[in-house]
Parts: structure tokens; sequence; C-alpha cells
């Protein structure tokens, strides 16, 4: 198609583009402006000196940060939770989609498991009664009060399920003539080829496991078991008291705090917690547009 | 007779791998999911940890002639409703308007680097946001205000101000949601047919034209659909979100039913209280998602399933 470039074209083009520029900028200065905080020196930092670029440029807030146990120790729990929530959520994935995008001739209760599953996407019961079943089955200050609650991402699976239905039904067909059952076809036929789909649930569920923060605080009595999301919050909620209460008496600990304080700690720890999604951030903005147009769309 | 019966248990024995994997899944959604969802009974009664669920004495529905006598509820249901509808919109409009002003760049290269920037902040969580925000937006020092203050603008309190809190909500919100957003947009406006575009400008439609009576058209059923699909939104103000930056100063206006349910329940341990609470919301919001479907069905074709 061929776009006259008349005058009004061109300036509504200029507009345009100052548009979007200001729009990603807004999208992106906040998180520049804190990494630039995290670099630079605290009485910079102070004297409100600081905008999008080191003032006193130094790494000593992350050295001081990485030096503390409370942030390393929270920041394994969700490295933790994170694996074998991921592992625990693929698996029941599979096991729940394979049998459910068969038809109703091949797999009589579809209907009532499809319900059973859906159900529970329509109706929340809510906050209380959730703590409480956690609660009841003594999952409390366990890891896995963080995982088993939420071991089915039924959205996720609905996702899955209906990726499967879309394959050609002669391979399964084909399978089931040379005498295959159904976890031979599950392995051998259905599996690698939803290998696309199986990377978009997977990011889905790395993404929520490493974001999750409120089971944390829910479910975990003491702060040493905090997952780091959850533990960050200490941090961004009080800034000043988490940096008082540093325990870990090093021999640096004296350089660190000439060099740094509390903004500066907990732009650090903010920035670390950024980390993993920004290593991820290529594949997830693939994958979850994939992802998004695949549940809304089909259906 | 015999035959039948034989072919019927061949086929059971056929499904019986099916039964298998679907077990494990079946087993934590009934005990997680179905056992909150019998968890609610607790809404009618008087609830003691000690005494459990089996234990504790049903009272009908005073816990909720409680809850609505509290002189807060309304207010917070008021709250909720006002920044969930503010979001709702903002979350249909600015996505689509993005959208809109982003097809009509033709560099795929520069697109694609308008919409790295935009969808990034989809991706974190309230806490690390909350954290950032919580930085730049500070009166004292944060970078938000110092901008402000060159310009000659007195220091704005965004998170602790009753005023400004709710509007912060509702900007922050939609600021995080709205690239991301655009995405479902975009793929409806790619599958525009170029053949109405052509035919247009035979027409001699200018582009404005071309946006009104081609582009408009060719997204109005994706909007329609997406909007009604938030309607069962119409509760959730955003527990993430607010509950990470409000404070006891602007409870007036930013408290939503989620962080009151979380205070009550969680903070106070007035589980029954709570949980009549919960219901509440949760048994509007099944109506709205039920009513939402059913109109993205008959409107879009849309299903869950």
């Amino acid at each position: 198609m061929k776009i006259k470039t008349s005058t009004s074209r061109k300036v509504f083009m200029a507009f345009n583009y100052l548009i979007l520029t200001t729009l990603s900028l807004l999208c992106i200065l906040p998180f520049i402006n804190v990494l630039a905080i995290s670099f630079s020196d605290k009485i910079a930092v102070t004297e409100r000196r600081v905008g999008f670029w080191p003032v006193g440029f130094n790494t000593a807030a992350y050295s001081f940060i990485l030096s503390q146990p409370a942030f390393l120790r929270s920041l394994l729990i969700s490295l933790e939770r994170t694996a074998i929530g991921v592992v625990v959520n693929l698996i029941l994935i599979i096991l729940t989609a394979y049998p459910l995008s068969k038809t109703k001739s091949e797999f009589r209760a579809r209907g009532f498991f499809s319900w059973f599953y859906v159900v529970t996407i329509l109706f929340s019961p809510g906050l209380i009664p959730g703590y409480l079943v956690v609660y009841y089955t003594g999952l409390m200050n366990s890891i896995w009060a963080l995982i088993l609650p939420g071991a089915l991402p039924v959205f996720s699976m609905l996702v899955v399920m209906n990726y499967i239905r879309g394959l050609p039904k002669e391979l399964e067909e084909a399978a089931y003539i040379d005498g295959a059952n159904h976890v031979q076809t599950l392995i051998k036929v259905i599996l690698p080829l939803c290998a696309p789909t199986l990377a978009t649930v997977t990011l889905f569920s790395f993404v929520g496991h490493w974001n999750s923060w409120y089971d944390g605080m829910m479910y975990m009595s003491t702060v040493d078991k905090y997952p780091l999301q959850t533990y960050l919050r200490t941090v961004i909620i009080n800034p000043e008291s988490f940096f008082r209460n540093v325990t870990n008496v090093s021999s640096n600990l004296a350089v660190y705090l000439g060099l740094v304080n509390a903004r500066t700690t907990s732009a650090a720890q903010l920035f670390l917690a950024m980390i993993p999604i920004m290593l991820a951030y290529p594949f997830l903005q693939k994958h979850f547009t994939t992802g998004l147009v695949l549940g809304s769309v089909k259906g | 007779m015999g035959k039948t019966r034989r072919r019927n248990w061949d086929r059971l024995l056929r499904e019986l791998p099916l039964y298998i994997m679907i077990v494990p899944s079946f087993v934590l959604v009934l005990v997680y999911s179905y056992g909150a969802m019998a968890g609610v009974t607790i809404a009618f009664q008087k609830f003691s940890p000690a005494k459990g669920l089996f234990g504790s004495d049903f009272i009908g529905f005073s816990n909720f002639v409680n809850l609505f006598s509290m002189p807060s509820i309304w207010t917070v249901i008021r709250n909720t409703i006002t920044i969930s509808l503010w979001k709702m919109g903002g979350g249909i409009i600015v996505p689509v308007v993005f959208a809109l002003l982003l097809n009509e760049l033709r560099g795929k290269f520069v697109k694609r680097g308008f919409q790295t920037l935009v969808y990034l902040p989809n991706f974190l969580s309230w806490i690390v946001l909350a954290g950032v925000f919580m930085d730049i937006l500070s009166p004292s020092s944060g970078i938000v205000n110092t901008v402000l203050g060159n310009m000659g603008v007195a220091p704005i309190f965004f998170l602790g101000d009753k005023f400004w809190f709710p509007i912060t909500m509702v900007v922050t919100e939609i600021w995080k949601g709205f690239g991301f957003g655009s995405v479902i947009y975009l793929s409806g406006l790619t599958s525009i047919d170029p053949a109405l575009y052509e035919a247009a400008e035979i027409d001699g439609a200018n582009r404005w034209q071309q946006t009104l009576n081609v582009t408009l058209p060719g997204i109005a059923s994706l909007v329609a659909l997406m909007t009604v699909l938030s309607m069962g939104n119409v509760l959730n103000g955003g527990f993430d979100q607010i509950y990470n930056m409000y404070s006891a100063a602007v409870y007036e206006t930013g408290d939503i039913l989620d962080t009151f349910v979380y205070r009550l329940g969680i903070e106070s341990a007035q589980f029954a209280l709570a949980t009549a609470a919960g219901l509440f919301k949760s048994a509007i919001s099944l109506l709205f998602v039920l009513v939402s479907y059913h109109l993205a069905d008959r409107l879009a074709g849309y299903r869950i399933y």
C-alpha cells in the first residue's frame, strides 16, 4: 500500500513519534532512575542530584546486599520454590490436558472433569478459606504451601489442552493402530509436538512463581522463610528499619556504611530481583504474546 | 449381554490410564480449591479455629448483618468500584490508542523497539514496582517531585494524600498493563483485510477517514469482547498493587474489599467476618463473570473451553 506523504501526514507522524517516545520513556525511566540510585554515592542520592545516570559511581550497595544473609537466604528460597513449582505445574498440566483433550467417546468422564477444573476459574472462594485449607493440611511454614495450592494452573492447562486438540487426529490414530497405549502416545507422539505451547506455559509458571509474594506473607510465620518478593516487601515498606537491623558485622561493614544508605540498598535489591525477569525477557515477549492470542482468540 | 459387558470392560481398561493421569491434579484441586470453596461455610458460622469447620455453630446471616453494619464497609465498596471502573476504562482505551498509533509505523524495527520498552512493567511484580514508585514518588526525595519542584510545583504526596492516592493507583495500573494489553489489539489490526484500505483509498478516503471507517470498525468487536471480559473485575481493585502502597492515611479513598478482607481476616483474625466479606465479593464477581462470558459467547463466539 502506497502512502501519500502529505504535509498533514508528516505532522501527524511527528506527533505520533513524539507520543510513542514519551510513552516508552515513561515506562522505562523509573527503572533507570532506581538503577542509577543503586550505583550512586549516598550523598549524591540524599542531595537529590541523581537522575538517570549514577553520580559518584560505586557498587558498594551491591557488595553490601550480597554480604547480607537475609537477601541471599530469601533468594535461595525463591529459586527453590520456582524450580520445584514450575516442574510440578508442568507435570500436572500435561497429565491433565492430555485426558481432557480426548473426545467424549474416548474418555467418558471428560465432561465431568472439564467442569470440575473450569469451575475453579469462575468462582474464587476468597482469601480466608484458602488460608484455612493450607493451615488444616499442615503446610504452614513449609515450602509446599507455596506450591501445592496452585499446583495446577487451570488457564495454562486449557491452553495446552486446546493445542493438543488442534493437532491432526491421524497421528494418534496411527499410534493406536500400531498398538501404542495412552502413555506411549502421550510421551512419543503428543509431547514432542507440544514443545512450543509447553514453553509458553513454563514461562507463565516461571513468572508466576518468581513474582508471587503474598502466599509467602500468609503462610510463613518468620522472615527467614520468606521468598525473595515477600522479603523485599519488608524492605520497601520500611527501608530505614531494614537498614538499621543489619546484623552481619563484617570487617567491610564500616566501609560500606560510608557509601550506602537505606535508599541505595533498597534500589539495589529491587534491581537484583528484576534480573531473572530481564534474562527471560526476550522469551517472555515472544511466548506471552502467542499464549495470549492462543488463550483468548482461539479459546 | 455378556458381550456388551465385556466391551464395556475393555473400554474402561483402555480409559484407565487416563483416569490415573488425571488423579494427581484432581486430588490437589479437590483439596485446595474445592476445600476452600467448602470453607466459605464459615461465613455462616460463629467460627472458632479451635472447633474447626465442622465443630463451629451455624448462625445464619448474622456475619453479613454485622459486616454491612460496619460503617467502613460502604466506603470500601465505593472505593473498590470507583478504582476498578477507572482501571477498566483506562485499561481498554489506552491500549487501543497505543495499538492504533503503533500500527501507523511502517518500520518493523522501530515498532519492535517501542514494544520492547512498554511491555516490560507487565512482567514485574507489584512488590518491585511498589518499591520503584515509593522511591520515585516520595515527596521529600523522589525524582518526580524533584522535577515538579524545578517547575515550581509544591511537593505532592502521591501515596499519602487521600486525593492523589486513588489517582496514582489508576495511573500506575494502566502504566503497568497498557503496553502488553495492546498486543491483542495489534494482532486484531493486522488481521484487517488490506483490500478494505485499498478500496477506501480508491473512494478518496484520507488516512483519518480510513481510520474511522475501516480500522475502528475492524477492531470494534475485539474491543467489545475485551470490555465484556473485563466486567468480572468490577470488584477487583487490585490487591497486589494497593496493599503494597497504601497506608492508614489513605484508607478513606484507597481501602478496597480485598485489602479490607486481609486486614480483617489475617491481621485481626476475624475469620468469619472476613470470609463473609470475601464471599460477598466472590458471589457478585461470579455473577458478573457468568454474564460476561455469556455476552462474549453471543458477541464473538468466545468460549473459555
